[in-house]
């Protein structure tokens, strides 16, 4: 049986059954006792068309669940005849079906769990280990937001941007184990781009692509953090930085900018630069100023920080880092550097043995622990 | 979402409040049993908001382990009566905020004690080193 044929299909079988007006809980469980029979009987006999073979099991699971609870919804569901699903019908179904996993009343990480697992396809098992946690604590994550969703209103797709920030999300956890939640998430962001073309979505594939594209380089074989500046460029991967720019280029093209692409385009300029000091530095800055105007977000004002220092010095650059919130995590670590590079070399030590106590997570704990022992040696 | 170290302790950290320092074995026993109903009933409850990762309980009696050179046994020491800090178990949750982490070691630490009313006993919440990120520069 071929599982990742299955896993595109699945969410195609939800969205056809949600928009039928299946309750969003139900039909989810109907597709899944559906997969699991396809995973029975296709063996011996696969059917012409798998998925309106899954389309039609799931109907009927669905219709026997709600039989089973009422006799009256029984009657309304009873439908014959259904019309199959054309192509412009499944695009707007797997939009339809993120909209509703990323709907605004969920929290972050319940429309995290539940897009993985209603769109991605994911078992709760593997995206239980995916987020370490035990498997029956995201079972009840997930059917909490199946709950929550199930109670809002869902006729139309909604909010695209709500989606986006959900789909980073998933990008950013990276890969913990099993589940490459990064590639999961280009996976998606993929579907979308197919179906809207909303340019913030090509802005966004741009960006995890040009990010991912990076990967190799961005981590020791033993898993130590390697900053930019001393990547081994050969190890980034041309095909993926030439997809990213290409998709990026052609969402600037249409004249709707908008944060992702305006990130996107800061990392193209990164993995177009055969070196740090080849890195055109002024052009990042112009587009950290247009960021600025877009958004207020105080990781990029902390990010704008450093290419000032690039481009007019580390003490101007220190001088843009004053109006950073001190509360942001890494500020720290940006003073730091922009310390020791205006040579202030007791300063940096101490500020970053401040960024590592302050740090997040292990990998960047020790390269900034190390930093500051590099420079306490003397 | 970010994971939390609730530390209970036997003893160390703040001072505790007044009439809620006396140790179990002065308790009656239907108190010992409504503090554990109450921890039990937390985890589920941690379960069923998807937020439990892991809830344990450790013995009082622990021993000091360390290397002591190439193909010698390990020293042990211990243990020691008058160690100042002594941990009782922990709870790890996985949670949106720091709020969150905050709420729930409150809920903790408003366990009952004797007489049925709360503990108020100080747990520590530390933040669990997790994974770097994808995007950082």
């Amino acid at each position: 049986m071929n599982e990742p044929f299955l896993r595109d299909l699945s969410p195609q079988v939800l969205g056809v059954l949600v928009r039928r007006g299946g309750d969003f809980a139900a039909a989810e469980d109907a597709v899944q006792e559906a997969l699991v029979e396809a995973v029975r009987r296709w063996p011996d006999a696969m059917p012409d068309d798998p998925k309106g073979w899954l389309v039609t099991v799931a109907w009927r699971k669905l219709i026997d669940a709600r039989r089973s609870e009422s006799s009256r919804q029984q009657r309304e569901l009873r439908v014959h005849g259904e019309p199959s699903p054309g192509q412009t019908e499944q695009a707007d179904d797997t939009l339809l079906l993120l909209t509703r996993c990323c709907h605004p009343a969920l929290t972050p990480a319940s429309a995290v769990a539940l897009t993985l697992r209603a769109v991605g396809g994911l078992t709760t098992a593997q995206i239980a280990r995916a987020f370490l946690v035990p498997e029956a604590t995201m079972a009840q994550r997930i059917s909490r937001a199946k709950r929550t969703v199930s109670g809002e209103r869902f006729g139309q797709p909604g909010d695209v941007h709500a989606v986006l920030r959900v789909l980073y999300l998933v990008f950013n956890e990276g890969f913990t184990g099993e589940v490459d939640l990064a590639e999961e998430a280009i996976r998606l962001t993929r579907q979308l781009a197919a179906t809207t073309d909303d340019p913030e979505v090509s802005g966004l594939l741009a960006l995890m692509l040009l990010h991912h594209a990076r990967r190799a380089a961005r981590r020791t074989p033993r898993g130590d953090l390697v900053p930019l500046a001393e990547q081994d460029r050969g190890l980034w991967d041309t095909v993926m930085i030439a997809e990213g720019v290409e998709r990026l280029q052609r969402a600037l093209s249409r004249d709707r900018l908008g944060e992702y692409q305006a990130q996107a385009a800061i990392a193209a300029l990164h993995c177009d630069a055969r070196t740090t000091a080849e890195t055109d530095w002024a052009q990042v800055l112009e587009w950290y100023d247009e960021l600025a105007r877009l958004s207020d977000s105080p990781v990029m004002a902390l990010n704008r920080a450093v290419a000032v220092g690039e481009v007019d010095g580390p003490l101007a650059g220190l001088r843009a880092l004053d109006a950073v919130d001190p509360g942001i995590p890494r500020r720290d670590a940006v003073a730091a550097y922009l310390h020791e590079k205006a040579g202030n070399r007791a300063d940096a030590a101490r500020l970053y043995a401040a960024a590592a106590l302050a740090a997040d997570n292990a990998a960047e704990r020790t390269h900034l622990t190390k930093q500051a022992a590099r420079l306490n040696r003397g | 979402m970010a994971k939390y170290l609730l530390l209970k302790h036997y003893r160390g950290g703040p001072q505790l409040l007044p009439g809620c320092d006396a140790p179990m074995d002065q308790w009656a026993p239907e108190e010992i049993s409504a503090h554990l109903t109450f921890m039990a009933d937390m985890a589920e409850d941690l379960t069923r908001r998807g937020e439990l990762v892991d809830a344990q309980g450790v013995s009082p009696e622990g021993t000091f382990v360390r290397y002591d050179g190439e193909g010698r046994p390990p020293v042990t020491d211990g243990p020691f009566a008058e160690t100042k800090d002594l941990i009782a178990g922990w709870v790890v949750i996985d949670v949106e905020s720091q709020e969150r982490a905050y709420e729930a070691a409150a809920h903790l630490s408003s366990a009952p004690g004797q007489g049925g009313r709360p503990l108020h006993e100080w747990i520590e919440v530390r933040p669990v080193l997790g994974e770097m990120p994808m995007v950082i520069e």
